[in-house]
């Protein structure tokens, strides 16, 4: 029998605060995006910035992360409620769609990402290679053959892992800068190998034909009870769908053994030998399933472009692919998902000063790693128990 | 292969070798006072460049049109001022995050390279278009067979040379050097020696953007030409070269960044395949070496304190 004691105590805490700051978000989401000019654009920013400073200082921050970490599974539900909610005031309206099914998809290489270097400390610069490979898969499938698009989906994956192992080796053999370099070259020489290949389009890229799941075309707008909604709805509502078990893989796994051996093997790994953690086993495990990861995203990023090139894939990208999951706060999913959809939507926002948005991107980064070098949502202690408070 | 082409070719393989060696000294000059990686590098060698390109146009300007003045300028400018900016980005940002994760520090520095680059290609004027770099050497040739040695290619490559051994004499045979390698060797027992940690972390830092405007500054007169996205690759290239070769170990970084340019122009030149996979076959090789030696090709000397 669970302890009785405890269910109470996690059912004593209470949903609105999450629910509220879920809600809150979402405004938030919908404003920015609705937002035309760039003083709009600019006066939500700074509503948001002094919102969350205020919040923070008022110690109203407490008690909806309290909610997110102990009613999880409610909250959740919460957070995709809410991403319907922008879904269905941007029905129509193609940007914004995009704008979020990018998120989607860069927060599925960051859930990635969070497995190989929040939990198993593994730095991988090469993210951007990886979702490439699975968009090039992707792109050749669905060119060539007939395969079901969400069977190409997962091939993606799989080719992505397949070609990962073969940085195994070196990745395995070498630590920290010298692991980095091994992904920063494989990344140089990813991009380079698109760019002289002509078989792969060369700098031009490939096309892709529409996405089709049992006959559902996806390039195409539909309307249900004379509402019209945009085609790339269909595309939100897969990627959301891979998030969501990508999302469920990983805090899944970080609550089990898997993701303790993973911790230990990060934090130190003679210790960790000491105890009969295999190393070099879980940080295959974890280098492949993230590199799966960002080929599933890769291949449904390409069939929602409808377009690749090597351009989409620079060590730039990676970096981007990086800064996600170190703003947002190392190991915490949460947070990557908050910095996924700052980092990709903010430059495009801002393209209102267009000249000027990457030195104020990367202003920012800067600002941010400066001084609060632990992310906007730094990784919390794993409760086990429900209802449990580190002292 | 014609003989004359081959020559062509190890020339300039060398004085590209002698470009990524300049930028790796760098890289491992900063590793081995403060242990950590500084990505913006790459940038600074650019931000050099560009102001000894506009020392140059600063002269035209005011008439002083002697070449070896201008080159003369355009250097002791190139590298004062990034030895300048190179102390105060240790001072500044590398200094006050230490203590940070590795990768904190690799991403800030990241960010900021970012932040130079830009800064060139939106406040130099016309700063996004590539910019011609005059030929301020002179460029006299003497055939050898099909083969032109350029005067100019040989001063560049001498130049290069005087910089790597000065570096080295520096490091090796003067009281500075020695302050360099202890702090390099241990913080703590060199701070309890009297020495200034934080002066010699600036003048290493000052050193090595020196060494990476050098380079810049002959990457342009080489070529002909600067952009401003230059220092990016060249910034990668070095990193790679200075890990090839085994951080902290000035040996290393040049072999590294001989060994690099060897094998683009291998890859280039003597492989079965177009030569634009030349830079694939040289990324792939240093995948190959970093399996085969973990820690480069001159290992650190290190003992795993557990």
């Amino acid at each position: 029998m669970s302890a009785p004691g405890l269910e109470t105590a996690a059912a004593r805490v209470p949903l609105w605060p999450g629910a509220l700051a879920a809600g809150l978000v979402t405004v938030l989401a919908i404003a920015f995006m609705w937002a035309e000019n760039e003083w709009e654009v600019v006066g939500v920013l700074t509503a948001a910035v002094v919102g969350a400073v205020v919040a923070r200082r008022a110690g109203w921050l407490e008690p909806a992360t309290r909610a997110f970490t102990q009613r999880e599974s409610v909250m959740n539900r919460f957070a995709i409620a809410g991403l319907f909610v922008f879904v269905a005031f941007f029905h129509d309206d193609h940007f914004p769609l995009l704008m979020v099914g990018t998120v989607l998809v860069y927060l599925l290489v960051c859930l990635g990402l969070t497995i190989q270097f929040g939990y198993a400390g593994m730095v991988n610069f090469a993210a951007a290679a990886f979702l490439g490979v699975g968009c090039y898969t992707a792109a050749v499938l669905s060119a060539h053959t007939a395969i079901p698009h969400l069977l190409v989906l997962a091939i993606g994956g799989a080719v992505a892992a397949l070609i990962g192992s073969i940085l195994i080796l070196p990745v395995i053999r070498t630590r920290g800068h010298y692991s980095a370099v091994v992904t920063i070259a494989f990344v140089l020489l990813f991009k380079t190998f698109l760019e002289v290949n002509d078989t792969l389009g060369g700098p031009q890229g490939l096309k892709l034909p529409s996405m089709q799941v049992l006959g559902w075309k996806f390039n195409q707008n539909f309307s249900i009870a004379g509402i019209e909604f945009s085609f790339y709805v269909s595309y939100v509502l897969v990627a959301l769908a891979l998030v969501v078990i990508g999302f469920a893989i990983t805090r899944r796994l970080e609550r089990s053994w898997v993701g303790l051996s993973l911790d230990a093997v990060r934090l130190d790994e003679t210790a960790s030998a000491c105890f009969g953690i295999h190393i070099v086993s879980w940080k295959i495990v974890a280098f492949t399933l993230g590199n799966f990861m960002a080929g599933v995203a890769g291949a449904l990023y390409a069939l929602m472009l409808g377009f690749i090139a090597p351009t989409n894939f620079t060590f730039g990208d990676s970096l981007i692919m990086v800064s996600i999951v170190l703003l947002g706060g190392i190991g915490n999913p949460w947070g990557a998902a908050l910095a996924a959809a700052i980092v990709v939507v903010l430059p495009e926002k801002l393209q209102l000063i267009q000249e000027y948005r990457f030195l104020l991107y990367a202003t920012l980064v800067i600002l941010v790693l400066l001084f609060r070098p632990e992310g906007l949502l730094p990784r919390r202690l794993r409760v086990y128990l429900p209802g449990w408070r580190p002292r | 292969m014609d003989p004359g082409l081959l020559a062509q070719f190890v020339a300039n393989g060398l004085m590209l070798g002698m470009m990524y060696a300049l930028v790796a000294v760098g890289f491992t000059l900063f590793f081995g006072v403060l242990d950590i990686i500084k990505f913006s590098h790459g940038d600074v060698l650019t931000v050099g460049t560009f102001a000894g390109f506009a020392v140059y146009l600063g002269l035209q300007a005011i008439g002083a049109t002697n070449p070896w003045l201008q080159v003369v300028a355009v250097l002791l400018v190139a590298t004062g001022a990034m030895a300048i900016l190179g102390a105060l980005i240790a001072k500044y940002i590398v200094m006050p995050l230490k203590s940070a994760p590795p990768l904190n520090i690799l991403l800030v520095t990241l960010m900021l390279g970012t932040v130079l680059r830009e800064c060139v290609r939106l406040f130099f004027p016309d700063g996004a278009n590539p910019k011609r770099f005059p030929s301020l050497l002179p460029h006299d040739a003497v055939a050898l067979g099909s083969f032109n040695l350029r005067l100019d290619s040989v001063l560049l490559f001498l130049g290069g040379l005087a910089v790597v051994v000065a570096i080295h004499v520096l490091i090796n045979r003067t009281k500075l050097g020695l302050a360099i390698r202890a702090v390099a060797q241990d913080e703590e027992t060199a701070k309890t020696m009297g020495i200034n940690f934080t002066l010699i972390v600036l003048v290493t830092f000052a050193l090595g953007s020196a060494a990476a405007a050098f380079a810049g500054v002959m990457n342009g007169l080489y070529y002909n030409e600067i952009n401003f996205g230059m220092g990016l690759l060249l910034g990668v290239i070095g990193f790679s070269a200075a890990i090839v070769g085994g951080l902290g170990n000035i040996y290393g970084a040049i072999l590294g960044g001989f060994l690099f340019a060897a094998l683009q122009t291998i890859g280039a030149v003597a492989l079965p395949f177009a030569s634009a996979y030349k830079d694939v076959f040289a990324f792939a090789v240093v995948i190959a070496i970093m399996a085969w030696r973990p820690t480069g090709l001159i290992a650190e000397k290190t003992s795993a304190r557990v």
